[in-house]
């Protein structure tokens, strides 16, 4: 329980994808500029990382590690996040077309997102079992979603007050205060759990 | 040499497993999706908008080939959009006529009173944040150019404190009318003239303190239309674009000039001297009539003796 609870912590705040490791930037940046579209990323997000964490724990487990392929782990892992995200579209548009409005636009933008393969690389590095893989999975999407519904929140602000130099609109604007962000997460660095 | 064999062999079982999974996924989960909805979403201009009040192109493409949207549903693409999909679906377009966004406020820097100066963000969302912006017209245009911001295509620009619609790039997408935080920007026929330029439903005199040129609500417009296009609501004359047939009667009577054309000065001027023609006339016909009963009165007295 208490392993759960830390990796989720860790996961949100202390290890957060964007903030400190810097995984999933694309979406980051191209995804955050209204927050309710930065929700509906996030949450779609969440739902492949929880997802692609246990089938490729499975795949680990039982197909890779017995046949001694474990450096074929990127390779392997890519594939299956692919399939997993067409197929999910695919259900999804057949079985829950309400939920398929909801995220259906962002699914295609995460097949290759690098955080969905970086949640999956480090389940097998921090040698995770089932349970906390998932956890870690959902939680590291969590955190993600924090982190650009934040920055979304910044952005509009951004965007409705011309205070801004004109050679600092928009991008570049975008991009120094996500390196403010990221620092002000660094402040989750020195947090100590058990 | 067995490592090698096993990578390839387990990396081809894989994909061609998930190949074939996802090959029979695309069979079961199959949606059918009306072929009409994608040609008629390549007849659309693709910027998904919204201003045809669609979430984008793909949703009015739907709502049209469902029936629930006129195929000429998208103000951008306008009848050149219209025609292609009429052509795609087989059905005959109705003809739309063009609208274009207004500004209903003439409060210019000159015309408008300020009650106070406002140095904060230059944004009429945040001027409002403070006490309902700075102009002595709570309904005024505060010109820090929210719509300005908000139109994708460079149609509107603040001009002299007042935000100005330039007709020939305005494509009605409405976002300016979203954006706009006193609600005075509307969509009007780019055809028809006659358009209110105030928005204030105040009383005449709070009006004639804060703005010369500002609607006093006399309702003198109202009466003079014929047509009963024109409709007195909350001190602010209301246009029925349906009826209206655009006589600019109504123009000419209105005491502000505040209903265009006729709110130029140069119109202004034009106006009074049509007025003072026209008074002229009345006068010549009225002493021609007189002298003609004379002239007719001075001929029949002989004939009475």
């Amino acid at each position: 329980m208490t392993s759960i609870l830390s990796i989720s912590l860790s996961a949100i705040l202390i290890n957060n994808f964007i903030m400190s490791q810097f995984l999933g930037c694309c979406p980051f940046f191209g995804v955050s500029k209204k927050v309710d579209t930065a929700v509906g990323m996030g949450m779609a997000v969440t739902f492949v990382m929880g997802l692609a964490s246990a089938v490729t724990w499975l795949i680990n487990t039982f197909v890779l590690v017995p046949l001694g392929l474990n450096y074929m782990q990127t390779v392997a892992f890519i594939l299956v996040i692919a399939t997993l995200v067409q197929f999910v579209e695919m259900f999804l548009m057949k079985s829950m077309p309400s939920l398929y409005q909801a995220l259906g636009i962002f699914l295609p933008l995460i097949t290759t997102n690098c955080a969905v393969l970086g949640v999956a690389l480090q389940n097998v590095q921090n040698s995770y079992n089932f349970l906390e893989s998932i956890v870690y999975g959902i939680t590291g999407g969590l955190g993600f979603t924090l982190a650009i519904v934040l920055f979304a929140s910044i952005r509009e602000r951004l965007d409705a007050s011309a205070e801004c130099p004109k050679c600092f609109e928009g991008f570049p604007i975008a991009l120094i205060s996500a390196s403010l962000m990221a620092m002000a997460f660094l402040g989750f660095s020195g947090m100590k759990i058990w | 040499m067995m490592s090698i064999v096993y990578a390839v062999l387990v990396l081809g079982v894989m994909g061609l497993l998930f190949g074939l999974i996802l090959a029979f996924a695309s069979k079961i989960f199959a949606v059918e999706v009306d072929a009409r909805i994608p040609a008629v979403q390549e007849c659309l201009p693709g910027a998904n908008c919204g201003g045809c009040g669609y979430a984008g192109c793909n949703g009015l493409a739907t709502a049209i080939v469902e029936g629930k949207a006129p195929v000429n549903g998208c103000p951008v693409g306008g009848a050149a959009a219209a025609e292609k999909i009429a052509a795609v679906l087989g059905v005959e377009v109705t003809e739309s006529e063009k609208m274009i966004a207004h500004v209903h406020c003439s409060g210019t820097c000159e015309n408008a009173k300020n009650r106070a100066q406002y140095e904060g963000i230059q944004d009429c969302l945040g001027a409002i944040r403070v006490a309902n912006g700075y102009k002595e017209c709570a309904f005024a245009c505060l010109g820090l150019g929210t719509c300005e911001k908000a139109c994708p295509f460079g149609a509107i620009h603040v001009v002299d404190g007042v935000a100005k619609v330039d007709a020939s790039k305005c494509t009605a997408c409405s976002k300016c009318i979203a954006a706009c935080p006193k609600h005075i920007i509307s969509l009007v026929p780019e055809k028809n003239a006659v358009r209110v330029d105030c928005s204030s439903k105040a009383k005449g005199k709070e009006v004639m303190d804060a703005c010369s040129v500002g609607c006093i609500g006399c309702g003198l417009c109202e009466k003079t239309c014929k047509l009963d296009a024109i409709h007195m609501e909350g001190n602010i004359p209301v246009i029925d674009y349906d009826k209206c047939k655009g006589c600019q009667m109504c123009a000419k009577a209105c005491p502000r000039h505040i209903i265009e054309p006729w709110n130029t000065p140069e119109k202004v001027k034009e106006l009074q001297e049509l007025k003072a023609k026209q008074a002229a006339a009345k006068k010549a016909a009225m002493e021609k009539a007189a002298a003609a009963k004379k002239a007719q009165e001075a001929a029949s007295a002989p004939a009475d003796k």
